[in-house]
């Protein structure tokens, strides 16, 4: 639940940077690093861990 | 009541979507299709759902899944024959020419020889397309016969085996815009103009978006692509072309809808989850094609 005051954060496994989220985390859920500008997924939100997400596919799309 | 959301990532739209649904105190399940397993002779462990939207990102994916639990018959928006239709632009546009819906010229070729003969036939310049695949991605404007004989050589050579399906397109010379009309069943709900410097104008890649009136032609062609590709909820993108007026470039089913909610001032994620119930309280139907939306 967004409250306005949440805030979690983790490591980029990218450039290190400080990796945070206004709200819950979810796990699937994709997000920028704001440092270093790599795509991360959420694999686990207790404890919070990220990794690199899957690089686009070719039948990905709308 | 509970609702299934499909996915292969969690971007802004489907926490939109679970966001929607957990504001009219309904239950909702992000399902990542990538953990599942589905037993076609089980469906057991899915009937506490009521419904699914399916928001993958990958369409072989959505579209397996959704087959299967559409099998079963629980509602899922869209249904397949929409991702079926939308996720292939040759499918897409054979049902376009098909419904008389105005889109651009557009030639098929399965060998590097015919592929030229296309592009030749079609005229300069000409879009080389994927078959499959979005956001702008391989697109290639082809201007002369010296580009033509590249590009197709190298998708032959270095393309997977879709690249082997040469989808040729006339290239409207569209005024710095394109337009996107979300649509619901019958009704165009909204739209936006996308506007690039680029040829390629999706808001994907940096095209800037302002609202359009949606009332008149603009809605009125939008919906009856939509129903061309099967209906549901869906995305119309339109370009404006110079001799032949409105004509549609292709259908999205899971479409993007974060840059158009400001600027149109309509909850689109609303929309598509009050479709999304409508279907829901008509509980799971088994028909020969699936549930009808």
């Amino acid at each position: 639940m967004d409250t306005g005051t949440y805030t979690i954060a983790c490591e980029c496994p990218e450039c290190g940077g400080r990796v945070e989220f206004a709200r819950a985390p979810l796990n699937g859920e994709v997000v920028r690093c704001a440092e270093c500008a790599v795509e991360l997924e959420v694999t686990s939100t207790q404890p919070l861990s990220v990794v690199l997400a899957p690089e686009v596919e070719e039948d990905w799309g709308e | 009541m509970r609702i299934a959301i499909l996915h292969s990532r969690i971007r802004v739209e489907e926490r939109l979507l679970g966001e929607s649904l957990a504001a009219r105190g309904i239950e909702h399940e992000f399902v990542d299709v990538r953990e599942i397993v589905l037993d076609l002779h089980d469906p057991s462990p899915w009937q506490r759902f009521d419904a699914a939207i399916d928001r993958c990102v990958s369409h072989s994916a959505a579209l397996a899944v959704v087959r299967v639990f559409e099998g079963w018959g629980m509602p899922v928006v869209n249904p397949s024959r929409v991702i079926d239709t939308c996720g292939d632009k040759l499918a897409t546009s054979v049902a376009l020419v098909r419904a008389g819906v105005p889109t651009p010229r557009t030639r098929v070729a399965v060998s590097e020889n015919s592929a030229i003969a296309a592009i030749e036939a079609n005229g300069y310049p000409a879009v080389l397309k994927p078959t499959v695949g979005s956001w702008g991605r391989l697109l290639s404007r082809v201007n002369d016969r010296d580009a033509a004989e590249a590009i197709v050589e190298h998708k032959a050579t270095l393309g997977s085996v879709q690249h082997s399906v040469f989808y040729v397109q006339e290239h409207v010379n569209k005024p710095g815009r394109d337009l996107r009309v979300f649509v619901a069943g019958d009704e165009a709900i909204c739209g936006i103009a996308r506007e690039s410097e680029h040829w390629i104008t999706n808001t994907a890649r940096g095209g800037r978006a302002t609202p359009i009136d949606v009332s008149g032609e603009v809605g009125a062609i939008s919906v009856r692509a939509a129903h061309a590709v099967g209906g549901g909820i869906v995305a119309v993108d339109l370009l404006e072309h110079p001799r032949d007026g409105l004509t549609v470039g292709e259908v999205n089913h899971t479409m993007e809808f974060r840059n158009s909610i400001e600027p149109t001032g309509v909850d689109i994620p609303g929309r598509i989850v009050e479709w999304t119930l409508g279907l829901a309280r008509r509980g799971w139907v088994r028909t020969p094609e699936g549930v009808r939306a």
